[in-house]
């Protein structure tokens, strides 16, 4: 029922997508198209913008007004389409390299500014498209191609940093936690303000098979395994932490969006060119 | 006017938020000068590549890099022109005056409606800090030629964002309007979803260049002062032109059959006009304040050598420098 129902939302005929086999891709990919029937929105009215990357591709198969962009920039292009018309709905759908990576300045000044745009973030912990290289997401330690002898940096936490930069709505699952992903997305794509859903996937190809965390079956059991509720991992002593993934709701904040503030700022303008005409 | 006004983190993200905005429907500009020009090159092929509308005001000052910062400078001619990566047209404008200023702003916009192509107001330091006096037309709307982008009128079932017409130029959509559709800086094909044949490929480069080349007409903004038995021709651009047009009238007044060459469209760079009014011309000079960037446009158009008056210390062309090259020629600079 439900697959029937975001099949307006699909361009069937760029099926099957081009991702790998055992790629969390095609899933969230899926529930954005869900998401998209479950809440009605008109194809007229909603826009996806994406970067560059594997999950940059999102937009070949999704029947709505689409951009797909440069590398980073799907949020900064996103904001000029959300500023220029706000009735629009606005949704950026980026992988980490994209995202977090290169796009990160945009990222924290999208979250700062605070339009009504939801960013959905496949982070597979690496650059999927170009080989797998490391990104701004891979966790210290692991094996990617331009780190063969194990990465040197650390991973940054794209829900905290979120959180803290001002974004109304951010919240973490994984392929693995569909349900959850349905939930997250739905409650996203209606929060007033800047929304985040990160969902951590699984690249076999690459990040799987440089930490030898086996095929797609066993890097789809290991998120449930290793997701742990954002309220236990605070509880968790810190060694315990190592390897696991926070997944829930990191802020949920009712505010004013930009959009709003902005229409006052317009009417003042409008209000100023009015006494000035008048004192002539 | 019910604009909206953005501050972005960085000159790449204006340059990304400018085609967003234009997507969405609006007429959009940004403005910055040398760095943040060089950071907006990635997203102004972005907005060649899906022909997206909009102005890009570009006033020139000293580099490389900081150099010497906001000195006049007329260094990225050539940026204009080639800066983004990748087989692609470019338009630009260059004022001379105040008035320009004005006049070629609306010219711009027409012509990037008209064109489905970013344009690029090239100015310098000294144009857009001068004061002069400004007409405006008391009407500006019915004082513009085109105006406005052209929309598609078929069914939204059968629209294809990138099905050109004779002229080459697609008529454009925006988002919210009854047309859904896509748009991709991959190499697309006329319904906007990517297609990476060679065929394709070339087709689309092809039309790229083409639909400028097809408006050459409307393009072709130049002036001439003194063409008329110019034995020694001075061609200038932007402040340099205002500098090479004080140096030919009192060339005149001192016997020296001076003339001046002044594109007012840098790209495409108005060669018809230029060579016709050279072909008389004994000596051709080249005023600008640039190691040579000019010179090289003029010279690959009349295929001669030219002389080069350049200037690039972060100090305004002089008339006299102008005058000095045009009594005695001055020596090429590399």
């Amino acid at each position: 029922m439900l697959v029937t129902s975001a099949r307006p939302y699909l361009v069937e005929r760029n099926l099957p997508h081009f991702w790998c086999p055992g790629c969390g891709n095609g899933i969230i990919l899926s529930a954005v198209a869900r998401a998209f029937a479950r809440l009605g929105w008109e194809r007229t009215r909603t826009v996806v913008v994406t970067g560059i990357g594997c999950f940059g591709r999102a937009d070949d198969y999704l029947n709505v007004n689409a951009v797909h962009g440069t590398h980073g920039r799907a949020l900064a292009i996103a904001t000029g389409i959300k500023a220029a018309n706000p009735g629009l709905h606005v949704v950026a759908l980026m992988g980490d390299g994209d995202c977090a990576t290169i796009g990160g300045n945009h990222f924290l000044h999208a979250c700062r500014r605070n339009l009504t745009i939801t960013a959905v973030v496949a982070n597979n912990l690496n650059y999927g498209m170009t080989g797998g290289q490391y990104s701004a997401t891979t966790p210290a330690g692991s094996t990617t191609s331009t780190s063969p002898l194990g990465h040197a940096e650390s991973g940054l936490d794209l829900c905290r940093v979120a959180a803290a930069a001002g974004a109304m709505y951010v919240a973490r699952t994984t392929v693995y936690h569909v349900h959850l992903l349905d939930r997250y997305l739905e409650a996203a794509l209606t929060h007033p303000g800047f929304s985040l859903v990160e969902v951590m996937s699984s690249c076999p190809v690459y990040f799987g098979r440089y930490n030898r965390l086996g095929g797609p079956v066993e890097m789809m059991e290991r998120w449930r395994k290793v997701a742990v509720p954002l309220e236990k991992y605070g509880e968790l002593p810190e060694p315990e932490r190592e390897g696991r993934v926070a997944v829930g709701v990191f802020a949920d904040h009712r505010g004013e969006p930009f959009e709003e503030r902005y229409r006052r700022v317009q009417e003042a303008a409008r209000g100023a060119r009015a006494g000035e005409v008048s004192e002539r | 006017m019910g604009g909206v006004y953005l501050q972005m983190e960085d000159e790449i993200a204006s340059m990304a938020a400018l085609v967003g905005a234009s997507l969405a429907g609006a007429r959009s500009f940004t403005a910055t000068s040398g760095p943040g020009f060089s950071l907006m090159q990635e997203n102004l092929g972005l907005a060649i590549a899906l022909e997206v509308p909009c102005v890009v005001v570009n006033i020139q000052r000293s580099g490389p890099s900081t150099g010497l910062a906001t000195r006049p400078a007329q260094a990225d001619l050539m940026q204009a022109r080639w800066g983004t990566h990748g087989d692609h047209p470019a338009v630009a404008l260059a004022p001379a005056t105040v008035q320009d200023c004005y006049d070629l702003a609306v010219r711009a916009f027409d012509l990037a409606d008209l064109l489905r192509q970013p344009v690029i107001l090239l100015g310098d330091e000294v144009i857009a800090h001068a004061r002069e006096r400004v007409v405006v037309p008391e009407s500006p709307e019915e004082d513009r030629g085109a105006g406005g982008r052209r929309e598609p009128a078929c069914p939204p079932e059968e629209y294809r964002p990138f099905a050109a017409g004779p002229d080459g130029v697609a008529p454009l959509a925006w988002f919210g309007s009854r047309y859904v559709f896509h748009v991709s800086s991959s190499m697309h094909d006329e319904t906007g979803f990517p297609n990476a044949r060679p065929d394709n490929a070339a087709r689309v480069i092809a039309r790229l260049h083409e639909k400028v080349a097809r408006h050459a007409a409307e393009l072709e903004l130049y002036r001439i002062y003194q063409g008329e038995g110019a034995r020694y021709l001075v061609v200038a651009y932007g402040a340099s032109a205002r500098a090479a047009q004080a140096a030919v009238a009192e060339a005149r007044a001192a016997g020296i059959p001076a003339g001046l060459f002044v594109p007012l469209a840098v790209w495409p760079f108005p060669a018809g006009a230029l060579r016709q009014v050279a072909a008389e011309a004994e000596r051709v000079l080249v005023a600008e304040m640039s190691y040579g960037q000019l010179a090289l446009e003029v010279e690959r158009i009349l295929h001669r050598e030219v002389v080069g008056i350049h200037r690039y210390d972060g100090e305004m062309l002089t008339p006299e420098e102008v005058l000095k090259g045009l009594e005695r020629g001055a020596s090429r600079c590399w």
